[in-house]
């Protein structure tokens, strides 16, 4: 297989800027070589590489717009979007990892942290040495987390926690969870640490997707922290929501890179597969597959690059976010879903791919807001009414 | 210590190239452009010597403004300075290697690193005749280095084996994939690369010695021929590679 050169049809290559360039072609090559060779192994064992984090950390993948200060490398968003398009091209767990690190950990310490909580904090996220976790969704809260069971309470100098969380992400590996919850009717952010007494954070199993991705429930049981652990500047479910806006924007850039890795393997494979003496490619329902994957690729990077530049001048909305999150991941899977096609019975097999991406892109679909509340979030929007509720 | 590190800026190695109009040169449309990879190896070298014995790295590269974004790679991994010593005619080993000398020569460097080979035109030349017009002893196809004061001793490929090699610097090392495991530029990297500066400066190289006259496609090979799969293919094989072919 010739290395991956990208899809790029609209040479849209030339609006990067070189540090974006440069960044993308480094998690390019990460990818290929570190990535792609054992994904397929831990995606069947149902495990994630954690021999990854600590290069993914030297890259500087964890919280690469934070401030150089906090060990960070303090690159622009399309940066970002790029990193995650190329990890997520590896597979959707491994990006999830570091958007969960970066976007829903790193940044609500940065955004509503004590500068005690970043100085400490940050630079062993960034370096890997601690991993995080962000806890919102409960098993009966999920597209309506605002209705959360999980309260604090005060008590000797600090808080108790009760209540549970579930699908959280790196739940079990997480050495701090930024956990939400109800502290006299508001919801607030609070830091708990691996070992608290009376947190347990039990892996979930039986997942079909993401399988190299750890996914847990966080238990607080009369768990008490210290009043230090709270974030001061948290309030309202509007707090979790500015770090959903990060991790969406990445998934939104992410998604383009499953896609692009779906295209790809269908692209070679329709080139090369004989059927009635001719390659597939040269039949026209395949043509018209390929071509509506190109299409759409191309639609969601414009959007995305668009979307990312926005975000550059502080002036993305999350609307807007919504919009492209939603169409891009709808579109890869759609994409993920026609390579498998085009693949044939091949396409079922680990020895591509495309039915890992398909697979995964099923719960990027789902997490951070499912596609179907990103759709009212923008019918409100363009409408004035609320739908949801 | 000061180091120096020759990089070229070539066709990436996946490129599908056609010949342009003039016969004479590679049509550009369309083709991405990268750090020669065997630069790469002699830019990690660079930087893990100045990391083991303190000093500085400097990245050169000779072309046209297109070569900026080679050095900027190599800011980006950990270079100190890139200085481009621009010029857009068209080059033969010598006259680069000539160029690259005097540049050379007025920085005194201690050591100074190519790639064994540049893998547009693969001549192999221009690190082992920068050596010669230096005066200056060289070490090609390395495949390892130690370095103790200021005597080196680099382990070379030859043609079926190995050679150990002894040299005083200042010295010309060429790297051969194995010296070592070049890194990725990390992000702070690429990020600090910003603020690095690009120095420009022109160089008068010679005229060139030699001249493409013209460029062509090899043939297009004919289809291969199976005669079979098993061992009863052998005798129509043997028959074959002795008739037709005429290699046995
Ligand atoms: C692998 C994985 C990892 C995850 N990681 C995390 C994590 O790290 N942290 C975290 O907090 N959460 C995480 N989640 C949870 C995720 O955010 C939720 O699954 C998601 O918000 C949807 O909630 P739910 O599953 O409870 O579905 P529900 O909210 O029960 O929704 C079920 C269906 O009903 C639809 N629906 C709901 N309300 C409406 C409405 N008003 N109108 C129309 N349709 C509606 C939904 O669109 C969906 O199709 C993860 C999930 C998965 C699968
Ligand atoms: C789990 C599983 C179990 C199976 N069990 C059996 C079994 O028990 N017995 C058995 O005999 N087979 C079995 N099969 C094989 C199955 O029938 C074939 O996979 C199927 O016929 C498709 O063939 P292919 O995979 O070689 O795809 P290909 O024929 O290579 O097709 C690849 C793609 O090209 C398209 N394509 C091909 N030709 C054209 C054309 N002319 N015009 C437009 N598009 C075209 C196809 O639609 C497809 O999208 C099984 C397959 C699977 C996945």
């Amino acid at each position: 297989m010739p290395r991956f050169q990208g899809v790029d049809y609209y040479n849209l290559n030339e609006l990067l800027g070189q540090e974006e360039k440069l960044a993308r072609d480094a998690v390019r090559a990460f990818v290929e070589e570190n990535v792609l060779p054992i994904i397929e192994k831990h995606y069947r064992a149902g495990t994630f590489p954690m021999d990854l984090v600590p290069k993914m950390a030297e890259l500087g993948l964890f919280g690469p717009t934070l401030p150089a200060k906090y060990g960070c490398a303090e690159m622009n968003n399309v940066s970002y979007g790029l990193l995650m398009q190329e990890l997520e091209r590896g597979d959707s767990g491994v990006r999830s990892f570091a958007s969960v690190q970066s976007g829903l950990v790193m940044y609500p310490i940065y955004a509503f942290g004590s500068e005690e909580h970043k100085e400490r904090w940050l630079p062993l996220l960034a370096s890997g040495k601690a991993v995080g976790c962000f806890g919102l969704t409960e098993p009966d809260y999920g597209s309506n987390p605002g209705g959360m069971i999980t309260r604090a309470e005060r008590k000797d100098g600090g808080f108790v926690l009760n209540g549970a969380k579930m699908w959280i992400t790196n739940g079990t590996l997480a050495d701090v969870a930024v956990v939400w919850a109800k502290l006299d009717g508001e919801i607030r952010g609070f830091l708990v640490e691996k070992g608290s007494k009376g947190f347990t954070a039990p892996e979930m199993h039986g997942k079909h997707s993401l399988r190299a991705s750890v996914t847990s429930e966080l238990v607080f049981q009369d768990c008490w922290i210290p009043e230090s652990n709270l974030l001061p500047t948290s309030g309202g479910l509007k707090s979790p929501l500015m770090c959903l806006s990060q991790a969406r924007y990445g998934i939104a850039w992410g998604a383009v890179g499953s896609a692009m890795a779906c295209y790809d393997a269908a692209l070679n494979y329709a080139k090369s597969r004989i059927q009635f003496g001719k390659p597939i490619a040269a039949f026209q329902l395949t043509q018209e597959k390929l071509v509506h994957m190109l299409s759409e690729i191309t639609k969601a990077q414009l959007m995305c690059l668009q979307l990312g530049r926005l975000k550059d001048q502080n002036k993305a909305k999350f609307t807007q976010i919504s919009l492209a999150k939603r169409n891009n991941v709808y579109h890869a899977l759609e994409i993920a879903r026609m390579a498998r096609e085009i693949l044939g019975a091949n396409g079922i097999l680990d020895e591509y791919p495309v039915m890992r991406h398909a697979n995964n892109l099923e719960s990027v679909k789902t997490y951070e807001g499912t596609h179907e509340m990103h759709t009212l979030i923008v019918g409100e929007d363009i409408t004035g009414i609320a739908a949801f509720e | 210590m000061k180091l120096i590190v020759c990089i070229n800026h070539v066709p990436d190695t996946t490129a599908k190239i056609n010949i342009g109009n003039d016969a004479k040169s590679i049509d550009r449309t369309g083709v991405t452009y990268i750090i020669n990879p065997y630069d790469e190896f002699a830019v990690e070298e660079c930087l893990r010597w100045k990391e083991k014995h303190s000093g500085e790295v400097v990245a050169v590269s000779l072309g046209g403004d297109t070569h900026k974004e080679t050095l900027r790679k190599a800011l980006a991994m950990g270079a100190d300075k890139a200085v481009l010593l621009k010029d857009d005619a068209p080059r033969d080993s010598y006259s680069v290697a000539r160029a690259l000398a005097d540049f050379i020569k007025k920085q005194s460097p201690d050591a100074v690193f190519f790639g064994k080979q540049s893998i547009d035109s693969d001549d192999a030349a221009v690190g082992l005749m920068v050596a010669e017009m230096l005066g200056w002893p060289s070490a090609s196809v390395a495949v390892k280095i130690e370095l103790t004061g200021d005597h080196a001793t680099a382990t070379c490929e030859i043609e079926g084996g190995h050679e150990t090699i002894a040299l005083k610097l200042p010295a010309v090392f060429t790297a051969q994939k194995g010296l070592n495991e070049p890194r990725y530029p990390s992000l702070k990297g690429i990020m600090t690369s910003k603020n690095k500066p690009i120095e420009e400066e022109s160089p008068a190289p010679p005229q060139n010695k030699s001249e493409v006259v013209a460029m062509k496609r090899p043939a297009a090979k004919n289809a291969g021929k199976i005669v079979g799969t098993d061992v009863s293919a052998v005798p129509e094989l043997v028959r074959l590679l002795h008739e037709e072919a005429k290699v046995i």
